[in-house]
């Protein structure tokens, strides 16, 4: 009746799972019932849920990898308390099938589950109106994108309490992933947490391609495009080009888990080579997707703050373009250590190393960007200088790591570890917290408190380098990745160093929800009246904040690179008053929510091989899906006269507000210092 | 290695100060012990060296334009619409153009004469040892010794070995870090990587691809020894009792154990290694421990790598015939499992 599922999946003889699950359970049933309790069930199911609002789905995509983030975070200070104690052959408190449960999770967690909803997220939010569109290209897709992606995070943490998860690196490697080597649910949990996230990126890459391409306002050119579309629009084509890949790796897999078939085993012709070349063909794209945004964010972040015009704006766009082109050849150098020949492992190398050029030139031209800048040290600023610093050095240990017969005493090293760490802390993330403080107002019309967010910077910048100068000089010792216990004691001290660094880091995200707390308590003060706070030069900010649900009352004319700012110096244009016409939307849809939730269904009936159930989800997104198919009220027009009045109440706010976006901030320093 | 003297010196120079941070040298990459291993460590602080050519300019640039162009510095030049200049793109593309050429031309260099796969050259007869991981413990052969031990490696120091590393279960890579290159091992591959010690003493090693719930207790002591030391290393454990025979003993010794204690085996099933590796060939179930044990001869063991393949293969064509003919004689087998294969399958690893 219940396949696999027994009592016995649930871990009750665990302390520390129960006492997480009890946490996640008083807190889910606190959350559920405040919503009953202010009647706020169908305001979230209306409003939010169902919405095919492309900046509404861009907040639920940061909300979710937010808690996401505490979620892998908390894997990550465990791993590190667990390496502080056990030198010497002691033991330490995390036995080794807990273990390794734990560094997997963090790794699937923080790049599937953190970094690509922070991206995708702000994608959601920026891109249709720095390219002066009133949503996506695919509205119900976009809905049905993050669904999808939700409910894959939500599979993730049911293994948490029901099963396990997997036991074999963030990637899981064949033939260890295989029936034979992992034969309970765990690797099962990831096949389809991530098959069915992986669809719904899939989606979204599609989504934005076409959005990109085809919903730009009139006059925006591809190369008028904001330096952070063109990232997006790179980061899209990434998607298209390898998620498939993932997806038919893991179909592979899971045919050899399911089917007894052989195509990763040890045996019967099965090859495992293949599976690693696979899953990194996909792989190494996949660090694309992620950092290729960021670099968006830091252009925009550093023009703005410079209130200068981005240097070398074309370079920009072509390095971008051979970063995107370049990564899907490099692949080889995750494993140079395989045995391939020396030809091969040259060609990898020098290939990687290639890719290193367009990067340094791009950071060249945010450098020449501040030059001669007038450079206002907001939050995003820093976050942007610790970038640059902090992104170059993890870009040298990337290079020293592309040098295959260096490598050779690098490889599954913790030197590894502390490179990938500099590069996706010091960029994705420092880079989606610039972007998050940046674009905030435009989501909800209050900006972020300054001094939270600067604190929270510290905390991370050093805590980064705390946390992980020390595993390059244990790499050096010899101390390798995905080690429950070492027996060396001379490593324990800087272990202890680490833990101390991820501690600071812990402060960091503390910071920050602090930093939510107060801007959400002082939002009528830092109210974003103008639509504009930080003076800047991209069309999004042409509109008010929050931005209205059609983005833009009448769809802007471009004529140039930074068109908003150019418009703003040339400021006695008259203001153009031709009549509003109606505008047509999107409605919201039930399909997105309700398919996903068979897929989740489905995933969970497929983890455990409850072969009815499993039926009951397939069946249910198949008959959701069509039904939506044959749904043709999908549309709506809002009336001229509607627009008319909201635009006039964003005039009157505006009038109200004090005259310069400067005043604004002084403003906002000044409910700070009282603060 | 030919390195530019001057590279040299600054090298040397960086290792200094490396070497005081790292709590004065006993750190395995920067204090190897291994021709290898020191060419490794030339060519790391090389490249580190030559990209501090453009890090610490980037990291010095950042702080002072930050500071220099802060709004509140009124005496900095402002110029909201400078957005190009021909030099400094010029400038911007070059160097780093120029550094990426020379460590590419490195890369191509190194990649050759550092090719885990290429025998070191050396006036001494060079010896080959076997590594099979194990679920969670390597199995080291001596096939000319016709000995083997478990989580002990013995070797003589400035003799080149060639490893030759496969595995009985999941992928693992062995490691020496005092000695040099790490090698991947896989099941029904026979992979290999040339090594050499220059001075004795006993150097950890281990497994540094993750492998399962034993992993971190991978590791084992290389004891490298003088010439006669290892002699009568090899005479130690030809005292041993026990014997390791296959595929019974081998089976086994290959059930999943923790933290396996340091085993001797006095004699060994001649071409285990090669028995090993073709236990994955066969297409009638696998060869390692607790699943079955089905094994089959008479395949071609795969060959590792791409530059010697010509050699390798004649080799594994003579150790196939001589298994086949092994498995008649030592009469272990069911009599099903001595067939040799109609459809040899032979994988090829890397590239």
């Amino acid at each position: 009746m219940f396949g696999k599922l027994t009592l016995d999946a649930i871990p009750y003889h665990e302390p520390i799972i129960m006492i997480v699950a009890a946490v996640m359970a008083i807190g889910g049933a606190a959350l559920l019932g405040a919503l009953t309790y202010y009647r706020k069930w169908g305001w979230l199911w209306n409003e939010w849920f169902t919405s095919v609002d492309h900046k509404k789905l861009g907040i639920m995509y940061f909300v979710v990898a937010l808690v996401m983030l505490l979620r892998g975070f908390a894997d990550a200070i465990m791993m590190r308390t667990q390496l502080a104690m056990a030198a010497g052959g002691a033991a330490g408190y995390l036995p080794p099938e807990h273990y390794d449960q734990i560094f997997t999770a963090h790794g699937v967690i923080m790049i599937f589950f953190v970094a690509m909803p922070m991206v995708i997220g702000l994608m959601n939010l920026v891109v249709p109106l720095q390219i002066g569109a009133r949503d996506v290209a695919f509205p119900f897709l976009n809905n049905l994108s993050f669904w999808l992606f939700a409910v894959s995070a939500i599979l993730v943490n049911i293994s948490l309490v029901v099963g396990e998860f997997a036991k074999t690196g963030w990637l899981a490697y064949a033939p260890l992933s295989g029936i034979e080597f992992s034969p309970g649910v765990g690797v099962d949990y990831w096949i389809w947490a991530l098959q069915i996230s992986g669809i719904g990126t899939t989606l979204t890459g599609i989504n934005f391609f076409v959005t990109i391409l085809k919903m730009r306002t009139k006059g925006m050119t591809l190369f008028r495009m904001p330096i952070f579309t063109w990232t997006s629009l790179c980061a899209n084509i990434l998607i298209i080009a390898s998620f498939p890949i993932l997806t038919a790796t893991i179909a592979l897999l899971t045919l050899d888990r399911y089917f007894g078939m052989h195509f990763f085993t040890n045996d019967f012709g099965g090859n495992m080579m293949m599976y690693v070349n696979l899953i990194w063909a996909w792989g190494h794209p996949e660090v694309y997707i992620l950092i290729l945004p960021a670099f968006g964010v830091f252009s925009e972040v550093i023009a703005t703050f410079a209130r200068k015009r981005l240097f070398g704006y074309k370079t920009m766009v072509w390095a971008t373009v051979a970063i995107t082109l370049l990564s899907f050849i490099v692949w080889l150098h995750h494993f140079f250590t395989m045995g391939a020949g020396a030809n091969v492992n040259a060609f990898f190398g020098i290939m990687t190393m290639i890719i290193a050029i367009p990067t340094g030139v791009k950071v060249f031209n945010w450098l020449f960007t501040i030059f001669r800048g007038s450079l206002e040290l907001t939050s995003p600023v820093l976050w942007t200088l610790g970038f640059i610093i902090t992104f170059t050095l993890g870009g040298m240990t990337g290079v020293m790591l592309a040098l295959p017969a260096a490598n050779f005493v690098l490889h599954n090293s913790l030197f590894v570890i502390a490179h990938f760490h500099n590069v996706i802390i010091g960029g994705v993330v420092f880079g989606m917290m610039a972007g998050l403080t940046y674009w905030f107002p435009k989501a909800f019309g209050f900006t972020l408190s300054e001094k939270w967010g600067k604190r929270s910077f510290w905390c991370w910048f050093i805590g980064f380098y705390v946390a992980f100068m020390p595993l390059y000089v244990l790499s050096f010792f010899g101390a390798v990745r995905r080690m429950q216990s070492y027996a060396n004691p001379e490593w324990q001290p800087w272990m202890i160093l680490a833990w101390v660094g991820a501690v600071i880091i812990m402060m960091g995200i503390a910071c920050t929800i602090i930093q939510f707390w107060v801007s959400i308590r002082d939002r009528k003060l830092n109210a974003d009246l103008t639509g504009d706070p930080w003076d800047g030069r991209t069309l999004e900010w042409s509109t008010s904040s929050p931005a209205p649900f059609y983005n833009f009352a009448r769809l802007p004319e471009v004529g140039d690179i930074d068109s908003f700012w150019s418009q703003k110096q040339r400021s006695n244009e008259q203001l153009d008053d031709a009549p509003y016409t109606d505008i047509h939307m999107p409605r919201n849809t039930v399909a997105g929510p309700v398919i996903s939730f068979f897929a989740l269904i489905l995933g969970f009936a497929l983890v455990w091989h409850i072969w009815w159930l499993a039926a009951v989800g397939a069946l249910g997104v198949v008959v959701s899906f069509i039904a939506r198919v044959f749904n043709e009220d999908i549309d709506y027009y809002v009336p001229a006269a509607e627009v008319a009045r909201i635009e006039r109440e964003h005039e009157k706010r505006k009038t109200s507000a004090p005259s310069s976006a400067a005043s604004d901030r002084e403003q906002t320093n000044y409910v700070e210092a009282r603060a | 290695m030919q390195l530019p003297t001057h590279w040299r010196r600054r090298g040397t120079f960086v290792l200094v100060v490396l070497c005081l941070l790292l709590t004065g040298c006993s750190s395995a990459l920067l204090d190897p012990k291994g021709q290898i291993g020191v060419e490794q460590r030339s060519l790391i602080l090389t490249s580190f060296g030559l990209m501090l050519i453009v890090v610490i300019p980037v990291i010095v640039m950042t702080l002072l334009f930050g500071w220099r162009y802060r709004r509140s510095n009124s005496v900095a030049k402002y110029l909201p619409d400078w957005a190009h200049s021909n030099a400094i793109e010029a400038a911007v593309w070059t160097v780093p153009c120029l550094i990426i050429a020379v460590l590419a031309f490195l890369t191509f260099k190194t990649s050759h004469s550092l090719d885990p796969h290429k025998p070191i050259e050396s006036s001494v007869e060079p010896m080959e040892i076997q590594a099979v991981a194990l679920d969670w413990k390597w199995l080291f052969i001596y096939p000319e010794q016709g000995i083997a031990s478990v989580n002990e490696l013995a070797l003589p120091v400035d003799t080149p070995v060639r490893f030759r590393v496969s595995s009985g279960s999941v992928m693992n890579a062995f490691f020496i870090p005092h000695l040099g290159s790490q090698i991947y091992a896989m099941a029904g591959m026979d992979n290999d990587v040339h090594l050499i010690a220059d001075e004795e003493g006993v150097y950890p090693g281990r497994s540094t691809n993750y492998s399962g719930a034993g992993f971190s207790g991978m590791t084992f002591d290389a004891h490298v020894t003088s010439p006669a030391e290892f002699d009568a290393w090899v005479e130690n454990v030809r005292a041993a009792d026990d014997t390791l025979t296959f595929p019974d003993g081998y089976e086994a010794l290959a059930q999943p154990t923790e933290y396996h204690p340091v085993e001797y085996f006095s004699a060994v099933t001649p071409e285990l290694y090669e028995s090993i590796v073709s236990s994955f060939h066969g297409g009638e179930g696998s060869g390692h421990g607790g699943h079955g044990g089905h094994s089959s001869h008479g395949d071609a063991i795969s060959d590792a790598h791409d530059s010697h393949g010509e050699s390798s293969e004649l080799e594994s064509a003579n150790a196939s015939q001589q298994q086949a003919a092994i498995g008649h004689v030592t009469n272990q087998h069911a009599g099903d499992d001595h067939a040799i294969s109609g459809h040899p399958t032979s994988i090829e690893a890397g590239g």
